[in-house]
């Protein structure tokens, strides 16, 4: 790009320079200050990431004290098998994060390569999985607006009582909204991992400098983390027989 | 008087080193995106005067006659909204910390320079989204746009303004990531925490507020985006939602975001008077520490602005003591100014000018902030002029004479000329009566019962002489920041040129030529001596060039 | 981040905490079938902050190769969302007290 100082020169990497690694940039005194700074902000990102998605978690957790019984029915009507199935497919998805960490650290590229697919085919199933979830949610009028029907539901562990539907509707409210942020993220998580996947095959990871790998992991690890939470809290409010 | 040399053949700086459109768009280097910021900034504080201009005219007699009712609402909403997010919050960071933190600090540029420049242009989309929305309808919700108007009743176009908002905010999310990142990672040889200067530490701490704060607000407006345009109601009544959950979370981040305006000032203020009373500031840790502590307690304080919305008493009660809480910092920060000026040898320079009026405004603003947090009072005033005048002291005595303080510091290290004593001296005279004329009044309206965002006070058809007054001040006010812009742009051609420290001082940026090179060093230097070291510099065999009398 | 370390290879730690992760996923739907009464959420909540802890000190490398300052974020992180939850919840939690 244009620029009138500190464009990084040596940014194109492959072009190999006597000096120094190439992918140095020239603003930075050493790999290690750039490879720290790297990792500094995106762990700082993530903890805004932490108070975004708080936000949420703290309206959730209001309404679901106001509502209990009301939730409760309505997070009955949510697939839990999915939403396990979802847990576990993420939770495979981290592993093979870790597992193509190790490759770039130990050069072992196809090792690399392979995980940065394997998490990224993980993403896909997590998202699939998830609108399959959305569809059943549209077809039975569960989705909040004009259309949405929530009658008659009885409420866990109170028979005889049913579910107050404006409150049930709060729910799935909380519930695409948390889970359409969660998934959008997800998106460009592999958004992200295209483009680690796309420089491991060029070959431009080594042991000494494999960054994006490390923070693209972070990163996918902390989307990770808003599912653990996500699960038990809208999935299993109350999932007594 | 500061000092000027004659610049014989013109060396290589950040601002001739290449022209051209593109240089200035692409650029990565820390001190042209400053100035980036600084016309965009300026550019929307004219807009959102623009605005106050409106306002105070049509206060100006009790009978509503200037524009109608609904108008009035968008006047208030989109000055606040324009002052706040794309003036104030951005204003000293963006422009005095982009420009200043490396070289503070001994480091070629940030830590991440394109982050830098997408932080800006994020800031401009946003801006625009918040021109375009203003231009085709405006928003009527006032600055805080609450729910239920904002989610249900509004008929203005407040998604585009959130998202402008939204926007913004993530531009301030990356400054803050920038600085933090930056001040861990890229200090020079030498520079050490201790020695940093204050300036550091309060852009320090702003930052941890903008990391932190921001996201909150964030999503927030996606929720009220996502329940006007999507009908997923969390604040909707009729869904068992409840209005007051919106004022938790907007003001948990807008709480926090008046000490995002505040801490830069106070940065700039601590090196100000350092260098015109040619001490070391006093109780530097005290100093350092309590910007900390301001990030972290103002987090704790957001619902005093809800004391009279329906939240519990108690919760109210804790509030209420961690607000009286939160001020004691700040009052730290105000005996250790004072402090460094006892038995200093005081220069009544412009910077100085403007870091005295920044001590008796602040404390007002901050005093009458203590009013608001007691309960009983706070009842009678809120949503009054009283609140008005409170955090206008703060927010223009405060932050806007800091910024400007700053501004005339380090405009000879920005520019390489020096802006003209005389006149800027007046200057700051102006603004500091014109600023007193207007908000003062205000005070004493609010105490009377004036309440705030009415258009039309022919009920209390008393209330006029004050509000005459107020407006007087606004003009006043307004030609007092007019005379910068002029007589800055002016020295730009015609002003002496400036010497590598013409303040004779304390700080690395102060070691490099005026302007700064591309890279702020000629070599990466080492620090070995303590920060303020003004004894030193003041020494009799020092070999810098003196401030001349 | 530095380079690793240890000499140790780390896979069995990995795929320890892999098994660990997914055996907690079906403790917490489990246990979400039995009536544990007031303590549903309790204990849900508690195996998913076990399974967040295993990822951010084992995945995320916070527990061997990391320095005090990410330590010092992470913790920062969580104090300003309790902040958020916690002060915010006060309110509703005792608007009906009197």
């Amino acid at each position: 790009m244009h620029d009138s100082s500190l464009t990084p020169v040596h940014a194109h990497q492959g072009e190999g320079h006597a000096a120094h690694n190439p992918a140095l940039l020239h603003h930075f005194a050493t790999e290690e200050q750039q490879r720290d700074s790297a990792s500094l902000g995106m762990w700082v990102f993530l903890a805004t990431e932490v108070m975004f998605f708080g936000g949420l978690f703290c309206a959730y957790l209001i309404y679901r004290r106001w509502y209990f019984g009301d939730f409760a029915a309505a997070s009955k009507s949510i697939d839990m098998k999915m939403g396990a199935i979802n847990t576990a497919v993420l939770i495979c998805s981290s592993l093979t994060v870790v597992l193509a960490i190790w490759g770039a650290q130990t050069a072992r590229k196809g090792l690399l390569i392979v995980m940065l697919i394997l998490t990224m085919i993980f993403g896909v199933v997590f998202l699939g999985i998830k609108s399959v979830e959305y569809h059943d949610k549209f077809v039975e009028h569960h989705v909040p607006g004009a259309s949405f029907s929530f009658d008659h539901e009885p409420i866990p562990g109170h028979p005889g009582e049913y579910a107050n539907p404006r409150h049930a509707q709060m729910f799935f409210s909380l519930y695409f909204v948390m889970t359409g942020l969660h998934a959008l993220h997800m998106i460009i998580g592999l958004g992200i991992f295209t483009w680690l996947l796309i420089m491991a095959w060029k070959g431009r990871f080594t042991p000494e400098w494999h960054t994006p790998v490390e923070i693209g992991g972070l990163y996918w690890h902390f989307v990770d983390i808003v599912w653990i939470y996500l699960f038990p809290l809208l999935y299993l409010i109350d999932r007594h027989p | 008087m500061p000092t000027a040399i004659p610049q014989s053949a013109e060396r290589e700086n950040y601002l001739n080193k290449e022209y051209g459109v593109w240089s200035w768009l692409l650029t990565t280097d820390h001190k042209r995106i400053a100035l980036l910021y600084l016309l965009s900034i300026t550019f929307f504080f004219f807009i959102g005067g623009f605005f106050a201009l409106l306002i105070r005219l049509e206060l100006l007699t009790p009978a509503g006659d200037l524009v109608q009712a609904d108008t009035y609402n968008k006047l208030f909403t989109q000055h606040g909204m324009i002052m706040v997010f794309f003036f104030l919050i951005p204003s000293i960071p963006a422009v005095l910390g982009n420009f200043l933190v490396p070289m503070m600090i001994g480091a070629k540029d940030l830590a991440f320079p394109r982050i830098n420049l997408l932080s800006w242009y994020l800031y401009i989309i946003g801006g625009m989204l918040m021109l375009h929305c203003m231009l085709t309808g405006g928003v009527d919700t006032g600055w805080t746009f609450y729910a239920p108007f904002s989610t249900t009743f509004t008929n203005t176009n407040i998604v585009e303004a959130g998202i402008g908002i939204f926007i913004a905010g993530f531009s301030s999310i990356l400054t803050g990531l920038n600085f933090v990142v930056t001040i861990h990672r890229m200090r020079a040889p030498g520079m050490t925490w201790p020695r940093l200067p204050l300036f550091i530490w309060a852009h320090y701490a702003t930052s941890i507020i903008q990391l932190l704060g921001t996201p909150v607000i964030a999503v927030t407006i996606v929720l009220v985006a996502a329940e006007r345009a999507l009908h997923l109601g969390i604040f909707d009544p009729k869904l068992g939602g409840d209005p007051l959950l919106f004022q938790h979370l907007f003001w948990f981040y807008s709480h926090p975001a008046v000490y995002i305006m505040i801490l830069p000032a106070m940065g700039v203020i601590t090196e100000i008077i350092a260098c015109f009373s040619r001490k070391r500031i006093f109780g530097y840790s005290f100093v350092a520490f309590s910007s900390i502590a301001i990030a972290v307690f103002g987090f704790l304080v957001w619902a005093h602005h809800m004391f009279v919305a329906g939240i519990s008493v108690y919760s109210a009660l804790v509030f209420s003591f961690l607000s009286y809480a939160v001020a004691l910092p700040s009052a730290i920060k105000v005996f250790n100014w004072t402090a460094t000026l006892y038995k200093g040898s005081i220069h009544y320079d412009a910077p100085m000018l403007y870091a005295f009026g920044f001590l008796g405004l602040f404390t007002i603003g901050g005093l009458t902030g203590l009013f608001l947090a007691a309960l009983g009072i706070d009842v009678h005033v809120t949503d009054t002029y009283f609140v008005v005048a409170h955090f206008h002291y703060i927010m223009v005595g405060g932050a806007v004479m800091g910024y400007l303080g700053g501004m005339h510091f380090w405009w000879p290290k920005i520019s390489g000329r020096l802006y003209p004593e005389g006149w800027a001296r007046l200057a700051a005279l102006i603004v500091f009566i014109g600023f007193n004329l207007t908000f003062f009044p205000q005070f004493v309206l609010g105490y009377m019962g004036m309440p705030r965002r009415y258009y039309d006070y022919s009920h209390m058809p008393e209330f006029q002489i004050l509000n005459v007054l107020s407006t007087a001040g606004a003009t006043v006010l307004g030609v007092g920041y007019l005379l910068p812009m002029v007589y800055f742009l002016w020295s730009m051609r015609y002003g002496k040129p400036a010497s590598d420290n013409p303040w004779n001082a304390a700080g690395l940026e102060w070691k490099t030529a005026s302007p700064p090179p591309t890279f702020n060093f000629d070599e990466e230097p080492v620090v070995t001596w303590e920060a303020y070291n003004y004894e030193e510099l003041d020494a009799p065999h020092h070999k810098e060039v003196p401030v001349a009398r | 981040m530095s380079a690793h370390e240890s000499t140790k290879s780390p896979l069995k730690g990995y795929f320890a905490v892999w098994i660990a992760l997914l055996i907690g996923t079906g403790i917490t739907v489990w246990a979400a079938t039995l009536d544990l009464a007031p303590y549903n959420a309790a204990v849900a909540l508690g195996i998913a902050t076990v399974k967040a802890t295993l990822v951010v000190l084992f995945f995320m490398h916070v527990y061997h190769a990391s320095e005090k300052l990410t330590k010092l974020v992470v913790i920062a992180a969580i104090f300003f969302l309790m902040l958020l939850l916690g002060l915010t919840m006060a309110d509703y939690a005792t608007r009906l007290w009197s």
